[in-house]
């Protein structure tokens, strides 16, 4: 690895935690589109920005486009106060609009200079070694680098000034007021920080990768926990390995590396989102069917419960008379055998004590319809557990 | 070119023509089907969508090793529909919400489209040059068969919008009534979608990745508030999207260095503000203007109740008294006394006031009404 390669990996690592953590707030807060529109939208400042200090990497250009991003915000905030449409409208309609003014200053006055729309969205992680940083005659490292640390630092900082209060106003607005820490301010100030990632981020590894940090990490561990502390190492830590991973694949497709942390960040989240635990596709799938067949075992027990005749408790009418295909019944039967709710003799089902014990509660469940009854009966017959 | 010129050339250079007739149709489509966007509160989706198409483009360049549009287009189809499908089971299936799914969809298959162009672009295949035309749209690329194949999207989109408005419409107003009345609420789901992505995709080339989410959404947005009907809201957004399709395309072409999909986008945000603000019904001006009549109305009475109460306690009631004391209330102002005595409510004399018997008796109403109503 040449000091390149591994200055080119720590940027985009340190990219990673930056956006992360945001990113965790944003998602929670069900703001994550915001931070796509504030990634589009801060081009015009930083056109504006390039064209009073004809300079890329100037702080002034940082200051102008994360206004921008604040200026969005409120934009939306204010269209949405209206009344006249809805919030996700007002995203939609804001962010094109100063995108689209972007794209023209661009090209109305920038055409012998080095910007354009291409670099802002997409950015080049590759040349970001080659911009170094001189201080004092000396090489400290590339530019990049120190701006996103510095960025970083400062997130960091605040994430532990401020974690009680960013975690109450997230999660309960009112009573965060009610403790007398405005949920505005906190509002604006995770804004804030979010345009000023984006901002320093994006010339590194462009627009559109810094809404995938943002969202995508902190989405995939979403799927695992529930805990913000843990939400909040997870999201790092895919960030972190989704960047250090992408670097390689686009080493050895010779593609884009933002677009290859990209989709490794894609790839992740699929993964988790097939296999997550408790909130996995195929876990919620196999939940749902899991629940579908305890209903129906009830109802067939329901069924048994009321019926004394014989010929109503046959094995064959049963299928026919609760309406259900062969597989289905018999699968439900065989559960029924297996926690020992039922007997067959010579093909007549009858209850016994546990079943009808069961059914009793299942009744009393249904009607008063409280969750503190059915936690005990998950207790007493182990269901799909025994 | 100005525009003058250009619309002198409109119907006779070849170029401008298709150009313009392309933006028209494409921004009619678009405010119709965006309209449904809008209403369904999926205004964001048409973006997630648009970005989600452009991995489709670059693997159907990979496999065809063509640059023919319409197979580009059908594998941005491809790619656009599983990337709305996904996010719904995203959000059908896991705790995470729709603002989360779109925006990891959206940067998610945009990477992945961007990893693929760069790779195309370090293949030695010469054809490959161009193909970033479909992030920011080239409306000068556009050529006849282009905008037949939009018209003739256009045509299919209208006659099933016809076919099943009913169906639509209360799709959209009362989802469980309508699953309740038997109908099939997925495949009526699923076809309007299908719909929203196949006007994003065909508008991919024009306008671009990025800001076609601002075609469908604008010319809604801008409708809706004009009218209270689905029917004339599809019809006045088909409208606008046409408008701000030829009205951007003209600017663009009468100015050096402007490409087309911004101004378009440009003009259509101006007739969403101008909407917003001039509306009559739910515009900022007018509802201003309504909330400050309000408030002078309310004053007004104001003043006439307090003078009421005065006048009450003598038992003539067009006693003068000195103008002075009205000036410990507060809604009193001079306007407001010379509008009393416009609406002859009030007698002045001097430094004195009186309520005129109709004053007295409109006064002695004021409240009367209210309770009335309130019962």
């Amino acid at each position: 690895m040449s000091s390149a390669q591994i200055e080119i990996q720590l940027i985009a690592s340190l990219v990673a935690i930056a956006c992360a953590i945001p990113g965790t707030f944003l998602v929670l807060r069900k703001m994550a589109m915001i931070s796509d529109a504030i990634s589009h939208s801060i081009l015009p400042g930083i056109v504006i920005g390039f064209f009073i200090t004809q300079n890329l990497n100037s702080p002034l250009l940082i200051l102008l486009a994360a206004v921008t991003g604040i200026i969005t915000v409120i934009l939306v905030e204010y269209i949405q106060k209206t009344g006249l449409v809805k919030e996700d409208t007002a995203i939609g309609l804001v962010f094109p609009a100063l995108f689209s003014i972007g794209v023209i200053l661009i090209a109305k006055n920038a055409n012998d200079v080095h910007l354009d729309v291409d670099a802002v969205l997409l950015g080049e992680l590759a040349f970001a070694p080659f911009d170094r940083l001189l201080l004092f005659g000396t090489d400290v490292g590339p530019k990049s680098l120190w701006i996103i640390g510095v960025i970083l630092i400062i997130t960091i900082g605040l994430l532990f000034a401020f974690f009680k209060e960013l975690k109450v106003s997230t999660f309960d607005a009112g009573l965060a007021s009610a403790l007398g820490f405005s949920p505005v301010i906190m509002h604006y100030g995770l804004m804030s920080v979010a345009s000023v990632t984006t901002v320093s981020a994006f010339d590194a590894v462009g627009a559109i990768l810094v809404v995938a940090l943002m969202i995508a990490p902190a989405a995939t561990a979403y799927l695992l926990t529930t805990d913000l502390k843990k939400m909040l190492g997870y999201a790092i830590s895919f960030g972190v390995f989704s960047a250090i991973s992408g670097y390689w694949v686009a080493h050895w497709l010779d593609a884009s590396i933002a677009g290859s942390i990209t989709t490794m960040l894609g790839l992740l989240f699929f993964l988790v989102y097939l296999f997550a635990p408790n909130k996995g596709l195929i876990a919620v799938i196999y939940r749902e069917r899991r629940q579908r067949i305890e209903v129906s075992l009830l109802t067939f027990l329901l069924h048994l419960g009321n019926h004394q005749e014989i010929e109503e408790r046959h094995v064959n009418h049963l299928s026919e008379h609760i309406n259900w295909h062969k597989v289905r019944s018999k699968t439900v039967l065989d559960l029924a055998l297996k926690n020992n709710m039922v007997t067959i003799d010579k093909n007549i089902v009858s209850l016994t004590e546990k079943g009808k014990d069961f059914t009793k509660q299942a009744i009393d469940y249904i009607i008063t319809n409280e969750d503190s009854q059915i936690e005990h009966m998950k207790e007493d017959f182990f269901l799909f557990r025994g | 070119m100005d525009l003058q010129e250009y619309f002198s050339l409109v119907f006779t250079d070849y170029t401008l023509r298709t150009i313009t007739l392309g933006t028209a149709i494409l921004g009619a489509v678009c405010g119709m089907l965006g309209s449904f966007a809008v209403l369904r509160k999926q205004s964001l989706l048409g973006d997630a969508i648009s970005h989600a198409a452009l991995p489709g483009i670059a693997i159907a360049f990979l496999i065809t090793g063509a640059k023919d549009s319409n197979v580009l287009l059908l594998g941005a189809l491809v790619s656009g529909l599983i990337g709305t499908f996904w996010i719904r089971g995203i959000i059908s299936k896991t705790h995470l919400k729709s603002d989360t799914a779109l925006g990891l969809i959206l940067s998610v298959f945009f990477g992945f489209g961007m990893l693929l162009l760069t790779f195309i672009q370090k293949q030695p295949n010469a054809n490959q040059a161009g193909l970033d035309k479909y992030l920011f749209g080239q409306a000068a690329t556009l050529v006849e068969s282009d905008v037949w194949l939009m018209a003739l999207v256009t045509g299919i989109c209208l006659i099933v919008l016809l076919l099943f408005w009913k169906e639509f419409k209360i799709l959209l107003f009362d989802a469980d009534y309508t699953k309740t009345l038997g109908f099939n609420t997925k495949f009526i789901d699923i076809l309007i979608t299908v719909f929203i992505v196949l006007a994003i995709v065909l508008g991919l080339q024009t306008v671009g990745v990025v800001l076609m989410s601002a075609m469908l959404l604008a010319p809604a947005a801008a409708a809706r508030q004009w009218t209270n009907s689905l029917g004339v809201m599809v019809f006045l957004a088909a409208l606008f999207g046409a408008f701000a399709g030829v009205f951007g395309t003209a600017v663009s072409a009468s100015q050096n260095n402007l490409s087309t999909g911004p101004v378009i986008v440009i003009v259509a945000g101006i007739f969403v503000l101008i909407s917003f603000i001039f509306s009559p019904s739910r515009g900022l001006l007018f509802k201003q203007i309504r909330f400050i009549k309000n408030r002078r109305d309310l004053q007004l009475h104001k003043t006439l109740a307090f003078m009421y109460n005065i006048a009450e306690t003598h038992e003539d009631i067009s006693h003068p008294h000195a103008i002075k004391i009205l000036n410990n209330f507060q809604g009193y102002t001079r306007n407001t006394l010379q509008k009393l005595v416009d609406k002859n409510y009030v007698f002045l004399q001097g430094n004195t006031w009186s309520l005129t018997p109709e004053g007295f008796k409109t006064a002695a109403n004021l409240y009367n009404q209210q309770s009335i109503n309130n019962e």
